[in-house]
């Protein structure tokens, strides 16, 4: 199990503020969160809905020689905003094998446990989940 | 008593809400503190009223180890740190209708905070309205605010309070989905946190939702005793109990109740769902009717 690279910075970033100051650091990456590439931004239902997130998000799973994770995830949800960004930040082409040994529990390492706490978090580890099937199927045979 | 605007007259206590153009008025008011709460930990830091502090109903209104709201002594210092005084009108708005904001409220009211009201419409009706949001996090001296003791037998129910009530009006404010057992959480939400589906025998189904027009402001009072007195059966009720899934869609509602409609007796019952659902030996009723006080 291990971090890409970009999500490890994303890791140390937020591990390396005061635990009040991560709040500000995830409003910069919900403020961050790339728009929908222009195939997918008049059909933002064809992502698949993440289930676990108490706002409707919206995930674009796409594999090549690298994976590319797009997200969309309305402005009044900032929290899901920020999570989305940095695993669409923190997996945007990496290798398959790369994005499969992300581990499970990853949100927990960004240190948000008591400033967003851990209910706000299940989210964030659903679309981990729901990205990393969709990496394994798409690559799959 | 606090003054009231004409427009809510019509309500059981009509202090207890203010307009947006009421806030408006008196962002530099020295004795009233705007406080935003919501559901996301994160959208008062994206934008809020100017001047507002935010309370954060997981982290800072829960205790964190214990399943209950926090001490006395750390309420206390954290509405001296916000800058709340004891005699400090504070003015609740949040995201989702102000069910965030009911539920902070509630809290207050636990304490004894007399003057608590709701900023009808909530967070969404003052952007609709196109009205000022900062990102600026106001300076706001903290004060000593005194330790009182929180009352947990007035505005309070307990699971040992519900299962004496049965038998008395209990409203379910939850989903539909939820009343009837299909699901453990509302809609959309995570599933969590209850190992049976269902709700409490007896209790009327009305989904806190029905409260609120589409632009967030409350129903008219002639339509929320349409809604509850006629509806859900509360007409002389006299003492009422509210649930949901941890109490704070059933704020909303309890602000309804006791507030807007000035039923003598209602308490929130915050263990709700995740408790109730969960607790070995007591009944639960599935399906859409209400079910029936089971024999002892």
């Amino acid at each position: 199990m291990s971090l890409t690279p970009a999500l490890q910075d994303a890791v140390d970033a937020f591990q390396s503020m005061a635990e009040q100051d991560r709040l500000q650091l995830l409003l910069e990456y919900a403020d961050d969160l790339p728009p929908l590439p222009e195939r997918y931004a008049d059909h933002p239902d064809l992502g698949e809905r993440v289930a676990e997130c108490q706002s409707p998000v919206f995930l674009f799973v796409e594999v090549d020689e690298a994976v590319h994770v797009h997200a969309t995830a309305p402005e009044e949800a900032p929290t899901t905003r920020g999570f989305a960004s940095i695993l669409v930040q923190g997996l945007e082409g990496a290798s398959v094998d790369e994005v499969l040994a992300v581990p499970a529990d990853m949100p927990r390492l960004l240190g948000l446990d008591r400033a967003v706490s851990p209910l706000r978090l299940r989210g964030m580890a659903g679309m981990l989940g729901r990205i990393q099937r969709q990496v394994r199927e798409q690559s799959a045979g | 008593m606090p003054e009231s605007e004409p427009r809510f007259a019509e309500y059981a206590a009509p202090e207890r809400l203010v307009s947006t153009e009421w806030v408006a008025a008196h962002l530099d008011d020295p004795d009233v503190v705007i406080v935003e709460s919501d559901e996301d930990v994160l959208l008062y830091e994206v934008g809020h009223i100017p001047g507002a502090v935010k309370i954060d109903w997981h982290t800072e209104l829960n205790d964190p180890v214990l399943r209950d709201y926090v001490s006395p002594e750390e309420f206390a210092r954290l509405l001296g740190s916000k800058g709340i005084g004891r005699d400090t009108t504070v003015v609740f708005y949040g995201d989702k209708a102000n069910w965030w904001a009911t539920y902070a409220l509630w809290v207050f009211a636990l304490y004894g905070h007399d003057d608590a009201r709701i900023m009808d419409g909530g967070r969404d009706k003052w952007i609709a309205e196109g009205r000022e949001l900062t990102r600026e996090r106001p300076t706001r001296p903290a004060v000593d605010y005194p330790v009182t003791p929180r009352d947990d037998a007035t505005l309070r129910a307990f699971r040992d309070d519900v299962l004496q009530h049965l038998g008395k009006p209990l409203v379910d404010v939850r989903s539909p989905e939820e009343y009837s057992g299909e699901r453990t959480t509302a809609p959309a939400y995570p599933e969590e946190g209850a190992l049976r589906a269902g709700h409490i025998p007896t209790a009327a189904s009305v989904p806190w939702g029905k409260a609120v027009n589409e632009d967030g402001t409350f129903r008219s009072r002639e339509e929320l005793e349409s809604i509850y007195l006629d509806g859900a059966g509360l007409r002389g009720a006299d003492d009422v109990i509210a649930y949901c899934r941890i109490g704070e869609r059933s704020s909303h509602t309890w602000f309804v109740l006791q507030h807007l409609l000035g039923l003598p007796r209602v308490r929130n019952y915050d263990g709700s769902w995740t408790e109730w659902g969960s607790l070995v030996g007591v009944p639960i009723a599935i399906g859409a009717e209400p079910g029936e006080v089971p024999s002892r």
